[in-house]
Protein backbone atom coordinates (compact mmCIF):
# COMPACT_ATOMS: atom_id res chain seq x y z
CA UNK A 1 0.00 0.00 0.00
CA UNK A 2 1.32 3.40 -0.99
CA UNK A 3 0.58 6.60 0.78
CA UNK A 4 0.31 9.68 -1.29
CA UNK A 5 2.74 12.29 -0.17
CA UNK A 6 1.02 15.28 1.28
CA UNK A 7 2.00 18.64 -0.10
CA UNK A 8 3.67 20.72 2.61
CA UNK A 9 3.29 24.17 1.15
CA UNK A 10 0.05 25.87 2.06
CA UNK A 11 -1.42 28.51 -0.13
CA UNK A 12 -3.34 30.81 2.22
CA UNK A 13 -2.24 33.66 4.44
CA UNK A 14 -2.85 32.82 8.10
CA UNK A 15 -5.86 34.84 9.22
CA UNK A 16 -6.13 33.66 12.78
CA UNK A 17 -4.59 36.83 14.21
CA UNK A 18 -6.53 39.17 11.93
CA UNK A 19 -9.28 39.93 14.47
CA UNK A 20 -6.63 40.78 17.06
CA UNK A 21 -4.94 43.27 14.76
CA UNK A 22 -8.24 44.82 13.78
CA UNK A 23 -9.34 45.09 17.39
CA UNK A 24 -6.10 46.81 18.30
CA UNK A 25 -6.65 49.41 15.57
CA UNK A 26 -10.27 49.71 16.61
CA UNK A 27 -9.38 50.42 20.22
CA UNK A 28 -6.83 53.03 19.13
CA UNK A 29 -9.40 54.92 17.07
CA UNK A 30 -12.06 54.59 19.76
CA UNK A 31 -9.73 56.15 22.29
CA UNK A 32 -8.48 58.93 20.04
CA UNK A 33 -11.87 59.96 18.69
CA UNK A 34 -13.38 63.10 20.13
CA UNK A 35 -17.02 63.36 19.21
CA UNK A 36 -18.02 66.65 20.71
CA UNK A 37 -17.37 69.18 18.03
CA UNK A 38 -19.20 72.35 18.86
CA UNK A 39 -19.10 74.84 16.06
CA UNK A 40 -19.70 77.87 18.27
CA UNK A 41 -20.38 81.24 16.74
CA UNK A 42 -19.46 81.51 13.09
CA UNK A 43 -16.24 83.53 13.09
CA UNK A 44 -13.74 84.49 10.42
CA UNK A 45 -10.39 83.67 11.93
CA UNK A 46 -7.40 85.89 11.17
CA UNK A 47 -4.34 84.44 9.46
CA UNK A 48 -0.83 84.16 10.93
CA UNK A 49 2.48 82.53 10.05
CA UNK A 50 4.20 81.76 13.34
CA UNK A 51 1.64 79.40 14.81
CA UNK A 52 1.77 76.56 17.26
CA UNK A 53 -0.40 73.54 17.88
CA UNK A 54 -2.78 73.11 20.75
CA UNK A 55 -1.85 70.30 23.14
CA UNK A 56 -4.72 67.89 22.58
CA UNK A 57 -8.40 68.68 22.83
CA UNK A 58 -9.33 67.44 26.26
CA UNK A 59 -7.54 70.04 28.36
CA UNK A 60 -8.73 73.00 26.36
CA UNK A 61 -11.49 75.48 27.06
CA UNK A 62 -12.97 77.02 23.95
CA UNK A 63 -14.16 80.59 23.86
CA UNK A 64 -15.81 82.23 20.89
CA UNK A 65 -16.23 85.94 20.35
CA UNK A 66 -17.51 87.76 17.29
CA UNK A 67 -17.59 91.33 16.01
CA UNK A 68 -20.98 92.01 17.59
CA UNK A 69 -19.59 91.63 21.11
CA UNK A 70 -21.14 88.22 21.63
CA UNK A 71 -19.24 85.62 23.65
CA UNK A 72 -19.83 81.90 23.74
CA UNK A 73 -18.41 79.33 26.09
CA UNK A 74 -19.62 75.85 27.01
CA UNK A 75 -21.91 75.66 23.99
CA UNK A 76 -24.00 78.65 24.99
CA UNK A 77 -24.03 82.39 24.78
CA UNK A 78 -22.84 84.15 27.90
CA UNK A 79 -22.21 87.65 29.10
CA UNK A 80 -18.60 88.85 29.23
CA UNK A 81 -18.95 89.38 33.00
CA UNK A 82 -19.77 85.68 33.46
CA UNK A 83 -16.47 84.48 32.03
CA UNK A 84 -14.50 84.75 35.27
CA UNK A 85 -17.03 82.66 37.20
CA UNK A 86 -17.23 79.93 34.58
CA UNK A 87 -13.47 79.87 34.20
CA UNK A 88 -12.98 79.67 37.94
CA UNK A 89 -15.23 76.61 38.12
CA UNK A 90 -13.42 74.99 35.23
CA UNK A 91 -10.01 75.65 36.71
CA UNK A 92 -10.96 74.16 40.07
CA UNK A 93 -12.22 70.92 38.53
CA UNK A 94 -9.66 68.30 39.66
CA UNK A 95 -10.72 65.81 36.99
CA UNK A 96 -9.91 68.10 34.12
CA UNK A 97 -6.68 70.01 34.26
CA UNK A 98 -7.19 72.99 32.01
CA UNK A 99 -4.00 73.91 30.24
CA UNK A 100 -5.05 76.29 27.49
CA UNK A 101 -7.89 78.61 26.64
CA UNK A 102 -8.43 78.55 22.91
CA UNK A 103 -9.88 81.81 21.71
CA UNK A 104 -11.70 81.84 18.42
CA UNK A 105 -12.26 85.50 17.75
CA UNK A 106 -13.56 87.15 14.61
CA UNK A 107 -10.93 89.20 12.81
CA UNK A 108 -13.24 92.22 12.75
CA UNK A 109 -13.77 92.21 16.52
CA UNK A 110 -12.64 95.33 18.35
CA UNK A 111 -9.83 95.30 20.93
CA UNK A 112 -12.14 96.94 23.47
CA UNK A 113 -14.13 93.71 23.55
CA UNK A 114 -11.07 91.47 23.66
CA UNK A 115 -9.48 93.40 26.52
CA UNK A 116 -12.59 92.80 28.60
CA UNK A 117 -12.29 89.07 27.92
CA UNK A 118 -8.60 89.19 28.89
CA UNK A 119 -9.43 90.91 32.15
CA UNK A 120 -12.11 88.37 32.99
CA UNK A 121 -9.75 85.48 32.25
CA UNK A 122 -7.03 87.01 34.39
CA UNK A 123 -9.45 87.40 37.25
CA UNK A 124 -10.43 83.72 37.17
CA UNK A 125 -7.05 82.08 37.45
CA UNK A 126 -4.79 82.40 40.44
CA UNK A 127 -1.85 81.62 38.19
CA UNK A 128 -0.72 82.58 34.73
CA UNK A 129 -3.09 81.34 32.06
CA UNK A 130 -2.09 80.12 28.63
CA UNK A 131 -4.22 81.44 25.84
CA UNK A 132 -4.12 80.51 22.21
CA UNK A 133 -5.55 82.82 19.58
CA UNK A 134 -6.87 80.50 16.91
CA UNK A 135 -5.73 81.48 13.45
CA UNK A 136 -5.62 80.16 9.95
CA UNK A 137 -2.31 79.40 8.31
CA UNK A 138 -1.12 82.33 6.24
CA UNK A 139 0.52 81.75 2.90
CA UNK B 1 -22.22 -2.82 13.54
CA UNK B 2 -23.52 0.13 15.53
CA UNK B 3 -22.97 3.54 14.12
CA UNK B 4 -22.49 6.06 16.83
CA UNK B 5 -24.67 9.07 16.41
CA UNK B 6 -22.63 12.20 15.90
CA UNK B 7 -23.37 15.09 18.20
CA UNK B 8 -24.49 18.00 16.05
CA UNK B 9 -24.81 20.76 18.61
CA UNK B 10 -21.64 22.82 18.84
CA UNK B 11 -20.94 24.50 22.13
CA UNK B 12 -18.73 27.25 20.73
CA UNK B 13 -19.71 30.76 19.70
CA UNK B 14 -19.13 31.21 15.96
CA UNK B 15 -16.18 33.57 15.59
CA UNK B 16 -15.87 33.64 11.82
CA UNK B 17 -17.80 36.93 11.59
CA UNK B 18 -15.90 38.57 14.43
CA UNK B 19 -13.34 40.10 12.09
CA UNK B 20 -16.12 41.53 9.91
CA UNK B 21 -17.82 43.18 12.86
CA UNK B 22 -14.53 44.59 14.10
CA UNK B 23 -13.74 45.92 10.63
CA UNK B 24 -17.10 47.64 10.46
CA UNK B 25 -16.51 49.35 13.81
CA UNK B 26 -12.96 50.22 12.77
CA UNK B 27 -14.15 51.90 9.57
CA UNK B 28 -16.77 53.83 11.53
CA UNK B 29 -14.19 55.23 13.92
CA UNK B 30 -11.74 55.89 11.10
CA UNK B 31 -14.33 58.02 9.35
CA UNK B 32 -15.49 59.91 12.43
CA UNK B 33 -12.03 60.69 13.86
CA UNK B 34 -10.94 64.26 13.22
CA UNK B 35 -7.22 64.48 13.04
CA UNK B 36 -6.96 68.21 12.33
CA UNK B 37 -5.55 70.10 15.30
CA UNK B 38 -6.26 73.64 16.32
CA UNK B 39 -3.46 76.04 15.59
CA UNK B 40 -2.87 79.54 16.77
CA UNK B 41 -0.68 82.08 18.47
CA UNK B 42 0.08 81.26 22.07
CA UNK B 43 0.39 83.83 24.82
CA UNK B 44 0.56 83.71 28.61
CA UNK B 45 -1.79 85.96 30.55
CA UNK B 46 -0.44 86.93 33.95
CA UNK B 47 -2.80 86.74 36.94
CA UNK B 48 -4.56 89.88 38.02
CA UNK B 49 -2.57 92.25 40.15
CA UNK B 50 0.83 90.85 39.24
CA UNK B 51 3.22 93.59 38.27
CA UNK B 52 6.87 93.37 37.44
CA UNK B 53 9.35 96.17 37.43
CA UNK B 54 11.20 96.35 34.18
CA UNK B 55 13.98 98.82 33.51
CA UNK B 56 12.84 101.49 31.07
CA UNK B 57 15.72 100.85 28.69
CA UNK B 58 14.48 97.29 28.08
CA UNK B 59 11.00 98.36 27.05
CA UNK B 60 10.02 99.07 23.48
CA UNK B 61 6.62 100.64 23.13
CA UNK B 62 4.53 99.51 20.21
CA UNK B 63 1.30 101.32 19.54
CA UNK B 64 -1.35 100.15 17.09
CA UNK B 65 -4.09 102.54 16.12
CA UNK B 66 -7.59 101.82 14.81
CA UNK B 67 -6.43 101.98 11.17
CA UNK B 68 -3.70 99.39 11.68
CA UNK B 69 -0.86 101.91 11.64
CA UNK B 70 1.99 101.17 13.99
CA UNK B 71 4.30 103.33 16.03
CA UNK B 72 7.46 101.82 17.51
CA UNK B 73 9.17 104.10 20.01
CA UNK B 74 7.71 107.26 18.42
CA UNK B 75 8.61 106.09 14.89
CA UNK B 76 5.60 105.48 12.64
CA UNK B 77 5.80 102.33 10.52
CA UNK B 78 3.74 99.55 8.91
CA UNK B 79 2.76 96.20 10.41
CA UNK B 80 4.85 94.25 7.90
CA UNK B 81 8.00 96.15 8.95
CA UNK B 82 7.73 95.24 12.65
CA UNK B 83 9.68 92.00 12.32
CA UNK B 84 12.80 93.65 10.90
CA UNK B 85 12.73 96.62 13.26
CA UNK B 86 12.34 94.40 16.33
CA UNK B 87 15.05 92.02 15.12
CA UNK B 88 17.43 94.97 14.81
CA UNK B 89 16.55 96.14 18.29
CA UNK B 90 17.00 92.62 19.66
CA UNK B 91 20.56 92.38 18.38
CA UNK B 92 21.35 95.55 20.31
CA UNK B 93 19.52 94.47 23.46
CA UNK B 94 18.59 90.77 23.79
CA UNK B 95 16.66 91.41 27.01
CA UNK B 96 14.25 93.73 25.30
CA UNK B 97 10.52 93.49 25.97
CA UNK B 98 7.85 94.81 23.67
CA UNK B 99 4.81 96.43 25.19
CA UNK B 100 1.91 96.26 22.77
CA UNK B 101 -0.72 98.89 23.23
CA UNK B 102 -3.78 99.07 21.03
CA UNK B 103 -6.54 101.55 20.51
CA UNK B 104 -9.88 100.32 21.80
CA UNK B 105 -11.19 100.41 18.22
CA UNK B 106 -8.27 98.46 16.76
CA UNK B 107 -9.46 95.41 14.92
CA UNK B 108 -8.44 92.02 16.23
CA UNK B 109 -6.94 91.22 12.81
CA UNK B 110 -4.27 93.90 13.21
CA UNK B 111 -3.53 92.74 16.74
CA UNK B 112 -2.92 89.18 15.52
CA UNK B 113 -0.74 90.44 12.66
CA UNK B 114 1.35 92.42 15.14
CA UNK B 115 1.70 89.43 17.48
CA UNK B 116 2.62 87.25 14.51
CA UNK B 117 5.34 89.70 13.44
CA UNK B 118 6.71 89.86 16.99
CA UNK B 119 6.75 86.08 17.31
CA UNK B 120 8.61 85.87 14.02
CA UNK B 121 11.16 88.42 15.20
CA UNK B 122 12.01 86.28 18.22
CA UNK B 123 12.16 83.13 16.11
CA UNK B 124 12.45 80.01 18.22
CA UNK B 125 13.16 81.84 21.44
CA UNK B 126 10.20 82.66 23.71
CA UNK B 127 8.93 86.09 22.79
CA UNK B 128 8.77 88.75 25.47
CA UNK B 129 5.51 90.50 24.82
CA UNK B 130 3.46 92.51 27.23
CA UNK B 131 -0.11 93.49 26.46
CA UNK B 132 -0.99 96.91 27.77
CA UNK B 133 -4.50 98.18 28.35
CA UNK B 134 -5.91 99.88 25.27
CA UNK B 135 -5.93 103.64 25.09
CA UNK B 136 -9.35 105.12 25.63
Amino acid sequence: MRFQKKSRAEGGIPTASLPDIVFMLLIFFMVSTVFKEFRGIPVRLPAAKKIEKLPGKRNVVYLWADDRDRVSMDDKFIEVSEISNIMYQKLSDPLRQIRVVSMKIDEQAKMRHITKIHEELREAGGAALNVNYSTKTAN
Amino acid sequence: MVVEKKKTRSSEIPTSSLADIAFLLLIFFLVTTTIDVDKGIGLVLPPKGETKEIPKKNITNLLVNAEGKVMIDEEPTEIMMIKNIIMNKLTQNPNMLVSVKTDENTKYRYYIQVLDQLKQAWGNKPAKISIAEPAK
